[in-house]
């Protein structure tokens, strides 16, 4: 496996967010991962990229223990983060951005600044402004393309279109089947089921800090979800 | 005539302190750390400096050469050993830690080298002069001028156009999203403090050049470096240069009125920058 969690738990102070926690992803595999606010997505997420430290046996990358890492270490094994709320850096421009999520890990791929302006040509165009002066479709582009820039494994996307408008949401999520076929692995933390699912190899749900629901994306019910997601029958 | 000649004496005064801040400003832009130790680290660099010179018998330009990487490799342990396990949320820690620097390197400096002045030689130089039509200038303060200048643009060109410089300005804006982008936030700061220590060494020079020098006159300079890097507004180095030349110019202007005003001049200029632009003369834009 690409990556696992095995009993993954995880706190702010007194407040338990995560109730061991397991998923799984494969090399090249889109899972999605769903849940109301308050789930445990993002803490999910910030635990892997150790934003948050564990116990290291809790993530495996690879099959190593890398719970116990700093964030920059899990990063150049190539794990990076399309964090939630974009955090582009404001006195970094578009193109600054991009060159900065490429600079600590020099991995060969597909991916250099060429090819995240062709994914996203608009960014060519704006590439001298600063990040943060962009539309937030932007922005959130160049949150993809800088987490493309080191070539990773594995690109998690925490909640890419949130606060997004449909037309631009669509935009992204046109990217996402390009980056699979570069070979990375995806997972994607959406609220939004619709889209998750269109895109997704599996889904896990989560509620309240635990996996209520794992699926095949093509398999599972409406009933399934809203169970998982709500934790009540449909 | 004797106006434009306080003026330009102030101006170049003004280098000097942008030197003294220089380095502070670089910190507090990168990590938001207020050293309070500055002042006496640039006294302890001048000491540094000194001994090269006293004792290898070397020319206070090859001393600095050497004291230089040595002030890099401070800078890079004192970082990594103390200030990084105190910086955080809290301002307090911090500066108290670098207040109890600031203790310690006095009294070290005292008990190394006893309170007695001491002055670095700088031969002919001293007393050089260049006649410029209107107004003559000294060497030393021109050299000094220039050199604050130099430092400043080499500072920003670090800045804005290395990968080193890019992973400073993102570690500043959001330490977490940089560790996400592979950079350790530790690591650069500490990178940051050596390369401070080495603008502390090239101010040291000229304050032991131009002046004498005990142990204990570190939180004076402390002060002036200050005031250059608010004046300017927190972060910005060319800010940094201006507040410099602004106090500078305050205090020779307070001078040529009544000696007795030069220092508290300077002061008051101070003031009345804070009164007019609070955030200082060029903010950044994200703090």
């Amino acid at each position: 496996m690409l990556l696992e969690t095995h009993g993954l738990t995880a706190s702010y102070g007194q407040f338990r967010a995560l109730f061991g926690v397991d998923i799984a992803v494969a090399a090249g595999e889109c899972v999605a991962v769903i849940g109301a606010n308050g789930a445990g997505k993002s803490t999910l997420m910030r635990s892997i990229t150790g934003v948050i430290r564990n116990q290291a046996g809790m993530v495996l990358h690879r099959g190593e223990p890398i719970g116990a890492l700093t964030s920059a270490d899990i990063m150049k094994r190539g794990i990076a983060m399309v964090p939630e709320g974009r955090r582009l850096f404001p006195s970094l421009t578009v193109e600054e951005n991009l060159l900065i999520g490429g600079q600590a890990r020099k991995a060969q791929g597909p991916w250099n600044l060429d090819t995240v302006y062709d994914l996203f040509p608009i960014l060519r165009e704006r590439r001298k402004n600063p990040g943060t002066a962009l539309s937030g479709g932007q922005q959130q582009m160049v949150a993809i393309g800088r987490g493309l820039m080191s070539n990773p494994e594995l690109l998690l996307c925490d909640e890419i279109s949130l606060g997004l408008a449909p037309v631009v949401i669509r935009d992204i999520y046109a990217a996402l089947p390009k980056i699979r076929a570069s070979g990375a692995a995806i997972v994607l933390v959406e609220q939004d089921i619709g889209k998750a699912l269109s895109v997704a190899d599996r889904v896990y749900c989560m509620m309240e800090g635990r996996v209520t629901l794992t699926a095949k994306a093509a398999a599972v019910s409406r009933q399934e979800i809203h169970a998982a997601y709500f934790g009540e029958a449909a | 005539m004797i106006w434009i000649d306080t003026i330009v004496q102030g101006i170049l005064l003004g280098g000097l302190y942008a030197l003294f801040a220089a380095g502070l400003s670089l910190v507090f832009g990168i990590m938001r750390l207020v050293n309070l130790a500055h002042g006496d680290l640039i006294v302890f660099a001048a000491y540094l400096i000194l001994v090269g010179v006293q004792l290898l018998g070397l020319s206070p330009w090859v001393a600095v050469l050497i004291a230089m990487p040595l002030m890099f490799g401070f800078g890079w342990l004192l970082q990594t050993v103390v200030l990084n396990r105190v910086l955080g949320k809290d301002i307090l820690p911090p500066l108290l830690v670098t207040f109890g620097l600031s203790v310690t390197l006095q009294n070290g400096l005292l008990e190394g080298f006893s309170a007695d002045s001491q002055r670095i030689p700088a031969g002919t130089l001293e007393g050089a002069s260049l006649d410029l039509g209107l107004v003559t200038v000294g060497v030393m303060p021109l050299l000094t001028f220039l050199s604050a200048v130099a430092a400043i643009l080499t500072l920003n060109a670090l800045f804005y156009h290395t990968a080193l410089g890019r992973s400073f300005r993102a570690t500043s804006d959001d330490a977490v999203a940089a560790g996400l982008m592979g950079i350790e936030p530790k690591r650069i700061f500490a990178i940051a403090t050596g390369i401070a220590m080495v603008v502390v060494t090239l101010a040291a020079l000229y304050l032991g050049m131009r002046a004498n020098f005990d142990p204990s006159i570190g939180p004076a300079r402390l002060i002036y470096a200050f005031e250059a890097v608010i004046i300017g507004g927190l972060g910005s180095l060319w800010g940094t240069l201006a507040g410099g030349i602004i106090v500078g110019v305050a205090q020779t202007v307070g001078a040529a009125v009544n000696p007795e005003w030069q220092i508290l001049a300077g002061h008051i200029a101070f003031l009345a920058v804070m009164l007019l632009k609070p955030r200082g003369l060029f903010p950044r834009a994200v703090d």
